[in-house]
């Protein structure tokens, strides 16, 4: 295939366009409300009015504002049908006559959409994510072809520098220097990976970004391949995700058919190819050094770095990992320039972030929004604050991994330094509203008891510190600590922090942290008063030799 | 090869090329504390335990692991390091049923060995007391999961000493057990060739020969070492 | 290796493939480990195919995909128990996976979850002793827009209250086979 061939493809797609298009999100949220039953009545609704050449119902992906599903929006008059049912689709299709539609309608112009900023999500919603004929359309494969034609591996990781990117995973590694560290290191093979494993509960970016345009990741990740010098990838994506993995595997199998996957990709010397792997349920391979042991069909175990991946990764060789909404914004930063996306966000934050915003807040779903908006532009303006008059108390970031942001701190700007200045992490993108019936403690219990769970058992400070510090917090609600405990629980954070193998460990007790700094009130409240001589009573119990005062089970 | 000069503790050590910092620290008489580490076989630094403190990182890092380079700057007990240790160990004490007065290692026991080190006469943690089995299937060798501290040290002197890949580590995180085979009883292993590797690795009395009583188990544990070195340089020490 | 080994592997291994004959899902399965040239790096692949086939992983399934990528037993079972959705129990007819995830949480799926657990009389991660329900739950299954969200025979249902799952549930028990869509 050639530049002619996909320029071909995309004027025969638009050429094909109708007058009037309803766009059905397919993406997981609003398929768990039936929003397939909705794309079958709508085709019906069409066929049965008998405007098939007036009409075209398209399967899209995410429509983002997920609280409202099953959604559909009609082009050209920007409106948003919300909570769609079988039954609405023959009005729906009339509407576009211009009747009066007795369905649930809201407008694209809603504050909700009109504050985001779309880069990575530019396609979602659009196109239809099982087609790859419609991601041409959208110029999908010319950055590719560009890249091939024009441009030396060189030349495209100084402009992944260049833009400022930085790794969507959470940590905020510089791309470019990732990139480049790999490209440098010399080995006849050499691996992209993808990391789709994205488990921090309540967050769904990637999977809305796989669902909805797989195929941008795809050739985000051949032309990072092309710039390092790799010919093979892998995408490593959760189990839980079926959707996302379904539409992946018809995007790379389209792309193998049109020549963009395999052998001499859009006929240059450049070869390529794409295989998937399934997680089967681990936090922790969302680490790298964890995820590539499972690449390698083996237990998902972290191990101390250095050696760094782009040294010595899957199967021993230098390998390149980023995760899938790094991927996604390689082709726009090479088709519209660095300088381009460079002037976006911040000084040392650039481009967009995507979040999934949940919790208790009125309008939930999936946002992409500059780096640097204010968190309070997201919660009150785009999340529309706190449903029924309750009051916002804090925004949890970064998973298990992050912390409890207060409401005071509302005017703090995203980007990765300040986040993290705040004792939070910018995350892979979960952002959960926490109202003024949420109780911090329980809060922090929850995440301590989830990486109780996920914790590989590797290393002892995570595999028995997370154990412990979940049950003083266990204690603490159940007004059985003392302040003595509280001590004891601050000693477990800083060991935990300080002297675990991996990033789980590392940040495990970011979420007690804090709360414990936050909202040090709610912990205090629930101690029980000091007695007279608390400390000599406790220890006295535990007096002596570890053992000499216990006894074995018998046996 | 070429050789590193570092500081350890203040005092200028000479190391080759490659070695980690623990093997220079050990050879120059500095003693780092370990629980995972084994001579000859693979380190995974996973006990925390030889963690330091190195000038220019912001982390800790596992002395077993790390290589040594010219000019580094290397602590190995700040006050620090002294306390975080005493807290991993007073963890690993708390987690199972470490009952020195009954154990069979008693007096040959690096965890307990290392927390006399380290001055523990008491727990700050909670004991978890786990109900916890005596495999003593086997007709050699019997394994206490009671003393287990999950070092996998006879994991790896199983698979990569003497290769038959018997032992291994089922579950996760605080749920982990060493099995053998697919969690049958010892005894019933089809892959175990009995050759006691495992035992020689223990370092308390999770693993044991069979009729040891307590303070009994004594191991020579360069025996591994012994059989790496003659496999990998043809060299017999004897 | 033969020599020592190689007599008793011989008992184990012709036990598998005597069974392995008599049941199609084995010879599935052999084709998914040659499609895969029996790379040991692809076991994980293969647990998913094999639980797919037989529902959960028990010991002869366990042997056989160990002999087939000539692995050591201990291997496979290490992983099978490293990875949460492999299963080594049969599991009930229907199943009942709530989700955990931080947004289902505030959002009150720990009291959906101890509704069902004391209307169940089960934990999670166990099956009714009638086998009828198998009660799981899931560290965010993605859906955090539609919490707290639960799923029943993998069909996601949004906004669930205790009184909706009770009602799932107890529709399972009461008919012997019912069908997936029970939502």
């Amino acid at each position: 295939m050639l530049l002619a061939d996909l320029i071909r493809i995309k004027e025969q797609e638009l050429a094909g366009r109708k007058p009037f298009v309803l766009r059905v999100c397919m993406a997981a949220g609003c398929v768990s409300s039936n929003a397939e039953a909705v794309l079958a009545a709508l085709d019906r609704a069409v066929k049965d009015a008998g405007l098939e050449s007036q009409i075209e119902v398209r399967p899209v992906g995410c429509l983002r504002l997920c609280c409202e599903g099953p959604l559909v929006a009609a082009d050209p008059d920007g409106k948003l049908y919300k909570k769609v049912s079988p039954e609405d689709a023959v009005s729906v299709v009339k509407a576009l006559q211009g009747e009066p539609a007795p369905v649930r309608t809201g407008d694209l112009r809603e504050p909700f959409f009109e504050k985001q900023f779309s880069i990575v999500l530019g396609n979602s919603g659009l196109i239809d994510p099982e087609r790859i004929e419609s991601y041409i359309a959208a110029d999908g494969y010319i950055a590719l072809r560009n890249v091939l034609r024009d441009m030396s591996p060189a030349d495209v990781i100084s402009a992944i520098t260049k833009s400022g990117l930085r790794g969507r995973g959470g940590a905020g590694y510089p791309t470019g220097l990732k990139w480049s560290t790999v490209a440098k290191t010399k080995s006849t093979r050499k691996f992209v990976v993808c990391n789709g494993d994205e488990g921090d509960p309540g967050a769904f970016m990637d999977r809305s970004v796989l669902e909805s345009d797989p195929h941008r990741v795809i050739e985000g990740m051949i032309i990072a391949g092309y710039a390092v010098g790799a010919q093979q990838g892998f995408i490593y994506v959760r189990a839980e995700y079926p959707l996302a993995i379904k539409r992946l595997q018809t995007a790379i199998k389209q792309a193998r058919q049109f020549g963009l996957l395999g052998s001499n990709v859009l006929e240059s010397p450049f070869s390529f190819n794409i295989d998937i792997r399934i997680g089967a349920g681990a936090f922790v391979c969302g680490e790298e050094t964890a995820l590539m042991a499972s690449i390698e069909g083996l237990r998902g175990n972290p191990r101390p770095r250095p050696p760094f991946p782009a040294e010595s990764g899957l199967f021993g060789e230098p390998t390149l990992i980023n995760n899938v909404e790094t991927f996604a914004n390689v082709p726009p930063i090479i088709l519209q320039g660095p300088e381009w996306y460079a002037s976006i966000g911040t000084e040392k934050s650039k481009g967009t972030k995507v979040f999934a915003l949940a919790g208790k807040i009125t309008r939930t779903g999936l946002i992409e929004v500059p780096m640097g908006i204010k968190l309070r532009e997201i919660v009150e303006e785009i999340g529309g604050g706190a449903p029924e008059g309750a009051k916002i108390k804090a925004v949890q970031t970064g998973g298990p991994s992050g912390g409890c942001i207060p409401a005071s701190e509302l005017d703090t700007p995203v980007d990765y330094e300040s986040l993290t200045k705040l004792g939070s992490i910018m995350g892979s993108g979960g952002m959960i509203v926490m109202d003024d019936t949420t109780n911090m403690v329980d809060v922090a219990r929850f995440f301590m008891d989830f990486c109780v769970d996920e914790s590989c058992g590797k290393c002892i400070p995570c595999r028995a510190g997370t154990v412990q510090m979940h049950r003083l917090l266990t204690k603490i609600l159940n007004r059985q600590a003392t302040e003595s405990d509280l001590k004891t629980l601050a000693e477990l954070c800083e060991l935990v922090r300080s002297t675990s193998l991996c990033g789980l460990g590392q940040t495990a007790p970011n979420p007690v942290l804090s709360t414990l700094r936050f909202f040090r009130s709610e912990y205090i409240e629930l101690l029980q008063p000091t007695k007279p001589s608390p400390e000599c009573a406790s220890t006295a119990e535990k007096k002596g030799a570890p053992a000499d005062n216990k006894q074995v089970d018998g046996r | 090869m070429a050789a590193k000069t570092l500081t350890i503790d203040g005092q200028l050590v000479s190391a080759e090329e490659g070695q980690t910092v623990l093997d220079a620290a050990r050879d120059a008489g500095i003693h780092i504390p370990t629980l995972c580490h084994l001579n000859g076989i693979q380190d995974i630094g996973a006990c925390r335990l030889c963690l330091v403190e190195i000038t220019g990182s912001p982390k800790l890092l596992p002395a077993c692991v790390t290589k040594v380079q010219e000019g580094m700057e290397v602590q190995t007990s700040s006050d620090r390091l002294r306390r975080y240790r005493r807290m991993i160990l007073e963890l690993l004490l708390a987690e199972r049923n470490h009952v020195c007065s009954v154990c069979v290692s008693n007096g040959h026991c690096e965890l307990q060995t290392l927390a006399a080190e380290h001055g523990i006469d008491h727990v700050r943690f909670e004991y978890l007391s786990p109900r916890l089995e005596v495999d003593l299937s086997h007709r050699l060798f019997g394994m206490d999961h009671n003393r287990c501290i999950l070092c996998t040290r006879c994991v790896r002197a199983c698979w990569h000493v003497e290769g038959a890949g018997t032992k291994n580590v089922a579950g996760r995180g605080i749920q982990s057990r060493i099995i053998s085979d697919l969690n049958q009883p010892w005894g019933q292993s089809e892959t175990c060739t009995a050759c006691g590797k495992c035992v020689a690795a223990c370092p308390t009395g999770a693993l044991f020969n069979r009729g040891a009583t307590v303070a009994e188990m004594q191991r020579d544990r360069t025996r591994l070492e012994y059989i790496v070195t003659a496999r990998e340089k043809s060299q017999w020490i004897v | 290796m033969e020599s020592k080994t190689g007599v008793r592997q011989e008992t184990s291994g012709s036990k598998v493939r005597e069974s392995a004959s008599e049941d199609k899902r084995f010879k599935i399965l052999e084709t998914q480990m040659k499609r895969y040239q029996y790379r040991q790096d692809s076991l994980i692949e293969v647990l998913h195919k094999a639980q797919d086939l037989f529902g959960y992983l028990d010991d002869e399934v366990l042997t056989f995909v160990a002999q087939r990528l000539k692995l050591p037993p201990s291997r496979v079972y290490s992983v099978a128990t490293f990875y949460h959705l492999f299963t080594l129990k049969p599991q009930g007819q229907h199943t009942c996976v709530v989700c955990m995830g931080t947004a289902c949480y505030v959002k009150g799926a720990d009291k959906v979850l101890a509704a069902l657990e004391h209307d169940l009389g089960i934990k999670a991660g166990e099956t009714t002793s009638d086998g009828k329900v198998s009660l799981v739950t899931a560290r965010c299954i993605g859906a955090c827009g539609l919490a707290p969200a639960v799923v029943y025979d993998g069909k996601v249902a949004a906004r669930q209250s205790s009184d909706d799952a009770l009602g799932v549930t107890r529709q399972w028990r009461e008919h012997a086979t019912g069908g997936s869509h029970t939502h």
